[in-house]
């Protein structure tokens, strides 16, 4: 399946192609080949532990695949470390919201810009006006992802006092001000109420119609089914199933072994 | 940002203008020389600081890089009559040197094992120290070293000195300052709260582990300098492992993470031994009390808990004020 994407598309922005992880025996992620393509929502699900935060710190960089390859604009992301992945345009968000606490919210973005951005210990230490002029737009930038995400007025409160639906917002805010062209989003309306999660969904179109690739991992049916393009089913590791929302809604092996007869009724 | 910049100038200007009427108010040497340390110690804790309270990586070895600095200076000015000015400069080069060849392998560890290595690696240089004899003088230390002069003036007077000092201290704390409100700062502050999501924000978080670690070195490396040439005998006492322990404690009693913090705490714990020499010997005793009082009923630090006090006593008259209208 993933290989007819592959082939119909001159537009793939990421690939991965049999991907495989094991801890200890245990098949995390294996052979997992898939493809994202510019401009599109791609919703990976599955049951807990189906692998689909592993294939995220595969991706990233945060864990070493055992084998396959991962493409990312015609480069090979293996070996790359997070901070690398990142420089390369891939950002993230955490399943547990890993803001910077000790910070207000602005400072939070402002963080984001650190791959596109320069100053060392010396420009900083001594305010080099190269440093300042680039401090300046560093501020600018993170006060105008702030309003794209809607947090603006929330500029300079401290990021623990957000309420929580705000903060994963905030972390996707964090995540855009990288200026990545891939965005990856671990379970974001978990914890989130039934309004957040609607917030959440236009928030992702918008970053997808400002032509950022999105991969999402979600338990969340609903805003899956109504915001992907493309749907990747995993269980046990391995693809289950691959299509559009409604072929997957169809599939009656998903319907066996995930989704349930009720869900989609 | 421009107002942070003119708070921050007038921060500091103050500060300044305030360490400038001292000499003209104290003409006691005895208190003048404990200021001199005083200045010391709060370079040497300002830069531990961007370490510890900023980056949140413990080192239990920064009282060699101190030592390094000032034994680099001593070695070089006695032994082989190097000016101190050059000196110090080497003496600055040689412990950056160390701090990257020993944060390389040692910043890879976390936690405990960190506090580990850095502890192994002090006590290596103070063995060092006591144990090259031919270059260190050993046990017995070493002797003569030239005090700085500016030009033809000697800054042999401890209020010289405490001028000297300060200027270089107050330089390091606006530097500081600086850091920690920038790119690199706020970096240093993100690896502290989440490692992870540093790195996914494009941070490199190894390399600049090491770089804090040689930056922090850099303080401590002049502040040994300007101890060496002040004091103007060293003996590997005054480097050892206790000493890392008090810099520690000066970082943690002044707040982590804040600079105003660590001219706090260095103040404190150079004044509070030469208040109590009663106890004197039992000074690390009392070290270690502090460390652990200040840890339980203020785990962010004296400057901090007091004004998280504070913030509490004004929150509370503004609700009263509230519920009274």
């Amino acid at each position: 399946m993933a290989k007819t994407i592959l082939e119909s598309s001159d537009q793939v922005l990421l690939t991965t192609e049999k991907l495989c992880k094991s801890f200890g025996g245990i098949h995390a992620v294996k052979e997992i080949s898939l493809a994202v393509r510019v401009g599109l929502i791609k919703g990976i699900i599955g049951p807990n532990g189906a692998g689909k935060t592993t294939l995220f710190n595969l991706i990233t960089g945060f864990y070493v695949a055992d084998s396959g390859v991962i493409n990312f604009k015609g480069q090979r992301l293996n070996g790359f470390s997070p901070h690398q992945v990142a420089e390369s345009g891939i950002a993230r968000t955490f399943q547990n919201v890993e803001l910077f606490d000790r910070m207000s919210v602005l400072e939070n973005v402002m963080v984001g810009r650190h791959p596109r951005t320069k100053a060392g210990f010396i420009g900083a230490a001594f305010r080099l006006s190269g440093a300042r002029r680039e401090e300046e737009l560093i501020r600018e930038k993170a006060a105008e992802i702030l309003e794209f995400v809607g947090l603006g007025e929330r500029a300079h409160r401290p990021s623990s006092e957000l309420p929580f639906g705000h903060q994963r917002v905030l972390e996707i805010g964090r995540a855009l001000a990288t200026e990545p062209r891939l965005l990856l989003l671990d379970e974001p309306a978990s914890g989130l109420n039934a309004s957040e999660t609607r917030e959440l969904g236009r928030l992702i179109c918008r970053i997808r119609d400002a032509g950022i690739a999105v991969v999402l991992v979600e338990h969340d049916m609903s805003l899956t089914m109504e915001i992907c393009d493309e749907i990747l089913v995993m269980d046990y590791g391995r693809t289950l199933a691959e299509g559009t929302p409604r072929q997957i809604q169809e599939n009656p092996m998903v319907i066996a072994a995930y989704l349930g007869e009720e869900t989609i009724a | 940002m421009n107002r942070v910049l003119r708070y921050k100038s007038f921060q500091v200007g103050s500060f300044g203008l305030l360490l400038a009427l001292v000499p003209l108010l104290v003409t006691n040497r005895y208190y003048l020389t404990v200021m001199v340390f005083i200045g010391i110690h709060t370079l040497l804790v300002v830069g531990l600081n961007l370490l510890m309270g900023y980056a949140g990586q413990i080192s239990l070895g920064h009282a060699a890089f101190f030592g390094l600095g000032a034994y680099t200076s001593g070695i070089l000015t006695t032994t082989y009559h190097v000016s101190p000015w050059p000196a110090m400069v080497a003496a600055v080069v040689l412990t950056v040197t160390v701090a990257l060849l020993v944060g390389i392998p040692a910043l890879k560890l976390t936690g405990y094992y960190l506090a580990m290595a850095t502890l192994g690696f002090g006590i290596i240089i103070h063995i060092c120290f006591k144990e090259l004899v031919w270059l260190t003088g050993g046990p017995s230390g070493l002797v003569g070293i030239p005090t700085l002069g500016i030009g033809k003036i000697m800054l042999d007077e401890p209020k010289a000195y405490y001028c000297l000092v300060w200027v270089a201290t107050t330089a390091a704390i606006a530097l500081s300052l600086n850091i920690v409100d920038s790119r690199v700062g706020r970096a240093l502050r993100a690896i502290h709260d989440s490692e992870s999501a540093a790195g996914a924000s494009g941070i490199s978080t190894s390399r600049l582990k090491i770089w804090v670690f040689a930056v922090s070195a850099v303080y401590a490396s002049v502040a040994g300098s300007l101890y060496a040439h002040f004091i103007t005998f060293i003996s590997p006492s005054s480097f050892d492992f206790m000493f890392s322990v008090k810099l520690v404690t000066m970082v943690v009693v002044g707040g982590m993470a804040s600079i105003w913090g660590a001219v706090f705490g260095a103040a404190t714990l150079t004044v509070l031994p030469e208040v109590l020499t009663t106890f004197h010997d039992y000074d690390i005793v009392l070290f270690g009390l502090i460390l652990m009082v200040v840890m339980i009923f203020m785990p962010q630090g004296l400057t901090r808990g007091a004004l998280d006090i504070w913030d509490k006593y004004r929150f509370q008259r503004q609700r009263s004020l509230l519920v009274n209208r």
